[in-house]
């Protein structure tokens, strides 16, 4: 059944209606090739009979009548999401054995359309990190590997192993989370497609939190029509949600358009980095020609606190995290050290040995920005020119429908290459000002490098304008040919 | 600014996260460095900037003053550690 795992979800769902295999086919055909691929460590968990429960259902409802519009799909679900009794960890060792005895609203809104699941996908821990190694079970590796090389290669993260697992053909679609763009930057590393929706479309609950007023779920899938039909499904009003946004969930498939006459791309000087690999500016150009084919107009913009972005994030983030992790302290769920004899010390000890490296260090910087006396200085000064970042937005959008820019400033890169936390966090240089400023965004892939790895171009439209985003991202798609497939080593 | 030796250790104290004398020295330098980066922020004129506390503008709900949800004890304790009773346990913090 292998020929069923290149299919895109549209070709599963409508192959699946018109009676051509049926949903018991599509999930064993995905199980046996998930159980196959246990060398890329993109899932943590598996869960064959979920899929299976999911296809047997979806089998006995066909041909009488109305199905749900993910009736015979299976998925991958990113590890940070609640899955009632099954392990939800974010990733974490600090969540062992954790088992919700509830459902996240997204993953259930997924349930509900139909939608089997497949398991649990590898992530950074608590969704921190850009290339999946700060994972507790370790590092997710790549599908793809550079010409000619057999060096492992990261697969972008948070989301690796969402990323990882579309790419290798082992979820025709995964659920990912974007808090400074960890769907989007592992999406452009294994050449797919990623959106994050605008802050509020999906609701948060029952997602492991990290920054609250950046986190964002959001769909990774082959192509671009996959992604608005998966975000239609994850989508909508949740009153279990405080910052949702009740607003019904618009029809993006059925609007998918690659026309884009009368539309004008915002391309953004600032984003013209000089550091940044030649080939990643090239394919920017080609993509400005390919958004014009379509019958758009490049306009030049101007986002003048660009590069004030990351530093803001650095401070929002942490700030944000230290205080959601504060619930991590062994006393509710999770672990717990024993053989200590204060309560004050289990806390301690408890998150000394679950917390991994690069959380206590966002831990730490949080706590530092909000402490007494540093708290201006830090904290008030980046939510001060996080609105600064959102004022360029808008007035940018006076100007012009999408923006357009390269997704991230590198191809993949090596397992244990970048070791400098720093170094790290620039790899989402081009990602975080769309989330600073909770606007829509999309990864697209848009060529190979010339050691092979994929590229991707990144779109950003207004608030609540997914749609323009899709499209100009199926207009890349349509142009850009990309068929590109990791050569099969695991 | 930059953070000492002392100072990391009582942000560590404040976070409750136990931390050897390597690991607080490992630590100092890579939280100077990462604060050094951040203090560019300083060059941005935000006079009169409102501080951004809500992304997408949006009202707060209210909902209706009534109990929804509840009576889930065992929910509750089923991934406690150390449950007791129908409570949480924990380390004796009375002598």
């Amino acid at each position: 059944m292998s020929e069923l795992t290149s299919k895109t979800i549209a070709e599963l769902r409508d192959g699946f209606r018109g009676g051509e295999f049926s949903a018991r086919e599509i999930a064993e055909g995905y199980n046996a090739a998930v159980e196959a691929a246990r060398l890329l460590n993109a899932y943590t968990v598996t869960t064959p009979d979920d899929a299976l429960a999911a296809a047997a259902a979806a089998d006995k409802t066909r041909g009488q009548g109305d199905l749900p519009p993910l009736a015979g799909v299976p998925l991958g679900i990113k590890d940070l999401f609640a899955t009632k009794g099954v392990d939800s960890t974010a990733g974490s060792r600090i969540l062992k054995g954790f088992k919700p005895t509830y459902e996240s609203t997204v993953t259930g809104n997924l349930r509900r359309a139909g939608a089997g699941m497949l398991g649990k996908l590898n992530m950074d821990e608590f969704a921190m990190g850009s290339s999946n190694e700060t994972s507790a079970y370790g590092p997710v590796i790549s599908p793809w590997r550079r010409k000619g090389s057999n060096v492992g290669l990261t697969p972008g993260g948070s989301s690796g192993g969402s990323a990882a697992a579309v790419a290798a053909l082992i979820a025709p679609g995964a659920t990912g989370t974007d808090t400074g763009g960890s769907i989007r930057q592992p999406a452009a590393f294994a050449g797919i497609c990623g959106i994050k929706p605008t802050y509020g479309r999906c609701s948060r609950w029952g997602i492991v939190a990290f920054a609250s007023s950046l986190d964002q779920a959001g769909p990774m899938a082959k192509t671009v029509r996959d992604c608005a039909i998966l975000l239609e499904a994850m989508a909508g009003f949740d009153p279990k949600d405080s910052t949702s946004l009740d607003l019904p969930v618009p029809q993006w498939e059925a609007n998918l358009s690659s026309d884009l006459k009368g539309k004008r791309v915002g391309i953004p000087k600032e984003y013209r980095i000089d550091s940044v690999p030649a080939e990643i500016n090239a394919l920017w150009d080609q993509g400005i020609e390919w958004l014009k084919d379509a019958g758009a107009t490049p306009v030049e913009i101007s986002l003048p606190h660009t590069k004030y972005a990351l530093p803001t994030y650095y401070i929002i983030a942490p700030a944000e995290a230290s205080s959601n992790l504060a619930r991590y302290d062994g006393v509710r769920y999770g672990l717990r050290e024993e053989g200590v004899k204060t309560l004050d010390d289990m806390y301690s000890a408890t998150r000394a040995e679950g917390f991994g490296a690069e959380v206590k260090r966002r831990i730490m910087i949080g706590t530092y920005v909000l402490s007494a006396g540093f708290y201006d200085a830090y904290f008030t000064k980046a939510q001060r020119v996080r609105a600064l970042i959102k004022q360029d937005f808008a007035k940018a959008f006076e100007q012009c429908d999408v923006i357009l820019t390269p997704t991230a400033p590198s191809a993949a890169f090596g397992i244990g290459e970048t070791t400098d936390p720093l170094a790290m966090y620039l790899n989402d240089v081009f990602a975080v000002p769309a989330s600073l400023a909770g606007l829509p965004a999309m990864s697209v892939p848009g060529g190979l490098d010339a050691q092979g790895l994929p590229l991707g171009l990144h779109l950003i439209g207004n608030e609540l304008d997914e749609q323009i985003v899709l499209n100009a991202g199926l207009a890349i798609e349509e142009r850009a040919g990309f068929t590109a497939r990791p050569e099969k080593w695991w | 600014m930059s953070v000492s030796p002392e100072q990391v250790r009582h942000i560590a104290k404040l976070a409750r996260i136990a931390m050897s004398d390597e690991e607080l020295d490992r630590l100092v330098p890579e939280l100077n460095n990462i604060l050094g980066w951040v203090e560019q922020l300083g060059e941005v004129n935000t006079d009169g900037i409102e501080p951004l506390t809500a992304v997408i503008e949006q009202k707060l709900r209210l909902r209706e003053d009534a109990v929804t949800d509840g009576d889930i004890r065992d929910d509750v304790l089923a991934n406690a550690p150390e449950p007791q009773h129908g409570f949480f346990g924990v380390p004796k913090v009375i002598e």
